[in-house]
């Protein structure tokens, strides 16, 4: 296809992401850490992240099913998840992160375990939204002026 | 990377010349800078050094605590800066901050994405020069180079002026955004100055960044090397002139001894006459960080008297240690006054430190010294509990406190509050009581005289928290030795900034030294850290005499054996020691104190850093822990209360009270009422 409608369509998507609110200004930072030398670092902190928080979902899973709750565990895990879904600019994730955390501060199980089902959700929509993107990102970049 | 050394060359000019590369702002400073970042996130790590690389830095990355500070020890001068996460697994980065501090003196700046304001202060009283929100940006990484500079640029000009104060005029380079509490402690700093007693080397207590002199840091061995010669002159004999001289250490000026002096007269007076009450203390006591007093036995090592007979104390701390411990016998025992203070800058929460009358012999009687185990400070409870603390954390500033009998309980806390600020919160409540860091030999509890902490800060402050009187190992002014729990009453500087040293919230050192009324030295926190890893041998160049609290800078020194109540910080405002020249002074000694309160395990010093930063912040937060304490001075402070408030509420106080404090040997003095 051609290149320069695929960078089109890049840009779009990006456009929505940051408009409906999935990412957030930290994400351009990365984008701006990006460069020769780096061409596919957003990419591949991405990447990182994903397998970083995909062992602490499972983490704070296990946590959640143990009883009794220890909610300071949780909440160790989730600051940690916070802060990386924040690194990258994660916007909806870490604001329910946020929520998660009140809750576990209130030591709320309930609520906990709602809420985290809304962070599961928040992450599992960003990560297929990106891994789109960087799809078409990738295919951009290989596609030929017509 | 650049041509540059990425060792902090000042010139900026030719950093800048040296590239002007992409995107690199001319003047920024020095491309080649080496970073050393922590952070157990490895999204994050992998940002932070891409960032880093982008402003031509040079980076290291590490994932765990353990293995930076290993790279750290093997190659202490691999690294300019570390920028350090606060949540890690293996070790709270707060801790390894103090070890940073105290052992190689480094500028650290903490991340996380807390922006909690408690966590923000505990960054601020642990000796971080800057605090970074997650997510970074590359914005606030490119000017991390500034802090590099303004510890250079500090501890240059203290080389160059030992002695001589110099508050604002070196100011640090301030960038742009040096929006920290530099600027804060600075004003703090100033007006404590007013307070100083004619010593007139007022130690800013900033944090490690902004330190404007090195502060002097007693560790143990420079204590113990000071009540040697403090024994071999005979304790009425001894000044500080002739001290310095047996002494024959490089750097240390007849300020530094001259204030630490006076919080050993302290210590020692209030060891010998003060019955330890432990309920007094809870005033004032440091709240939050108080200093933990509580090893302030395990000042043992250091013969708390010599701490308060050295004067560090300010003279009000002392004075009012005296009194506070001797409950009536007001500070007759010969100690300076200033211990009154000092014991407010202890504790910070002790607002009490008045020891004034009625409340402190409320507390002297009480408390007093119990922080110190022993030491009959007056110091209620809590700041007794807070001596302990830091005492212990000091490391026990040992204050021979019992065996110098006489005051014991004045504010042994000087160590000891600075120690431990955190655990009692007392933090130097007891201490102050105890003032001269009589400290611990009775204590047991190092507490941590904090040279000050006894100082009034505490004194009556002692946070209820139970002081544990010190009861540790009666080393006198270990400062809050880790064991305690953490004073909480911020590890102010021990005594001997006396309040003046705990203005400065943040900073307290600044305050601390400056509230002490002056007192010279109000040695802020003993640093009875005792060079916690040893570091430096204290660069007395600092010298800071009076005020020393540099709570927060020396942290890093001080840190690092918090543990070790033995080794008792003495920070009295004498940065430095410990750190490169870093003037932290009472920071040390808070730092010393407070580490032990956090961190037991590694950072026996660093707990006492962190006391005596809460020392330091005692003594300013003294005014308003009077004010607090008698709303029920346990609470005060809660590990980060608003210790500005403190500050200001001990400053406060510590101009009520102070006013005779200043007076070296105010036998009468009476400590303003420390309300019990």
């Amino acid at each position: 296809m051609d290149r320069n409608r695929l960078q089109h369509q890049v840009a779009c998507m990006r456009r929505s992401l940051f408009d409906q609110g999935y990412l957030d200004e930290q994400f351009i930072q990365l984008e701006e850490l990006q460069d020769d030398a780096n061409p596919n670092f957003v990419q591949e902190i991405v990447t990182l992240f994903y397998t970083d928080s995909a062992r602490l979902i499972q983490s704070i899973e296990q946590a959640l099913n143990s009883r009794p709750i220890d909610f300071s565990k949780l909440d160790d895990y989730m600051h940690q998840f916070k802060g990386s879904s924040s690194s990258i600019g994660a916007k909806k994730v870490t604001n329910e992160c946020t929520v998660f955390r009140e809750y576990c501060r209130a030591e709320n199980a309930e609520g906990c375990i709602r809420s985290f089902q809304q962070v599961k959700q928040e992450y599992a929509i960003l990560r297929r939204k990106l891994e789109v993107y960087f799809q078409m990102v990738r295919q951009a970049a290989v596609a030929h002026t017509a | 990377m650049n041509s540059n050394s990425g060792k902090g060359s000042m010139s900026t000019a030719s950093s800048s010349a040296a590239w002007k590369t992409g995107d690199v702002v001319p003047d920024q400073f020095p491309a080649g800078l080496r970073v050393l970042v922590v952070d157990d996130d490895p999204t994050c790590l992998m940002i932070l050094e891409k960032m880093l690389r982008t402003c031509l830095y040079e980076v290291t990355k590490c994932n765990r605590a353990e293995t930076a500070l290993s790279m750290l020890r093997e190659n202490k001068n691999g690294f300019d800066i570390v920028i350090s996460d606060v949540h890690m697994p293996d070790m709270d980065g707060f801790k390894l901050l103090e070890h940073i501090g105290l052992e190689m003196d480094l500028p650290v700046i903490m991340m996380s994405a807390d922006d909690g304001k408690s966590v923000v202060m505990k960054g601020v009283t642990h000796g971080a020069c800057d605090y970074l929100i997650k997510p970074v940006r590359i914005e606030a990484l490119k000017n991390i180079w500034q802090h590099v500079v303004r510890k250079r640029k500090n501890e240059w000009k203290d080389f160059e002026q030992s002695g001589s104060v110099e508050e604002g005029d070196r100011q640090p380079k301030q960038s742009e955004d040096a929006d920290y509490s530099s600027s804060a402690n600075e004003g703090n700093w100033k007006s404590s100055k007013k307070r100083k007693d004619d010593e007139d080397d007022a130690e800013e207590r900033d944090d490690t960044s902004t330190l404007k002199k090195p502060r002097v840091v007693w560790s143990v061995e420079l204590h113990q090397q000071f009540v040697a010669a403090v024994n071999q002159l005979g304790i009425d004999k001894a000044v500080p002139k002739k001290i310095l001289e047996l002494m024959n250490v490089p750097g240390l000026t007849r300020e530094n001894v001259a204030s630490h002096l006076q919080k050993y007269r302290l210590y020692l007076r209030r060891l010998s006459g003060v019955s330890q009450h432990p309920g007094n203390l809870n005033n004032s006591f440091i709240s939050s960080q108080d200093a933990t007093f509580g090893p302030l036995s395990s000042l043992n090592g250091l013969d708390l008297q010599t701490l308060a007979a050295t004067g560090q104390l300010p003279a009000q701390s002392l004075a009012t240690l005296q009194a506070a411990g001797l409950g009536r016998s007001s500070a007759k025992s010969g100690l300076p006054m200033p211990l009154v203070d000092q014991r407010n800058i202890f504790s910070f929460e002790n607002p009490k430190l008045r020891f004034g009358e009625g409340q402190q012999q409320h507390i002297s009687n009480n408390k007093q010294i119990n922080l110190l185990h022993g030491i009959p400070t007056t110091m209620e409870p809590k700041q007794l509990a807070s001596l302990h603390h830091t005492a212990q954390s000091i490391g026990n500033i040992n204050m021979q406190v019992a065996s110098h009998g006489a005051q014991g309980s004045q504010n042994n806390s000087l160590l000891i509050q600075m120690a431990q600020p955190q655990s009692r919160g007392q933090l130097l409540s007891d201490s102050v009581g105890s003032h001269a860091p009589r400290l611990p030999s009775n204590m047991g509890q190092p507490i941590l005289s904090n040279g000050i902490a006894a100082t009034r800060n505490g004194i009556p402050e002692i946070r209820g928290s139970g002081y544990n009187p010190i009861s540790q190992a009666s080393s006198m002014l270990n400062f809050p030795i880790n064991q305690t729990s953490e004073l909480p009453g911020n590890g102010f500087p021990i005594g001997s900034a006396g309040i003046s040293s705990l203005t400065s919230k943040g900073t307290f050192q600044e305050d601390v030294s400056s509230e002490i009324k002056g007192s010279a030295g109000f040695m802020p926190s003993y640093d009875i850290f005792n060079d916690l890893n040893q570091h430096k041998p204290q660069n007395w160049e600092l010298q800071n005499v009076g005020m020393p609290f540099d709570a927060s800078q020396h942290s890093s020194s001080v840190q690092s054996n918090l543990d070790i109540p033995q080794s008792v910080l003495v920070q009295q405002g004498f940065s430095a020691s410990q750190v490169n020249g870093q003037n932290r002074g009472v920071g040390v000694v808070s730092k010393a104190m407070f580490s032990t309160v956090d961190s037991t395990e590694q950072g026996n010093g660093q707990n006492v850093n962190h006391h005596l930063n809460n020392f330091l912040v005692d003594n300013t937060i003294r005014v308003k822990s009077e004010r607090i304490v008698d709303a029920g001075p346990a609470n005060l402070y809660p590990d980060h209360f608003g210790q500005d408030d403190l500050m200001s509420a001990l400053l406060k106080q510590q101009e009520g009270i102070v006013p005779a404090e200043n007076e070296f040997d105010f036998d009468g003095y009476s400590m303003d009422n420390i309300p019990v």
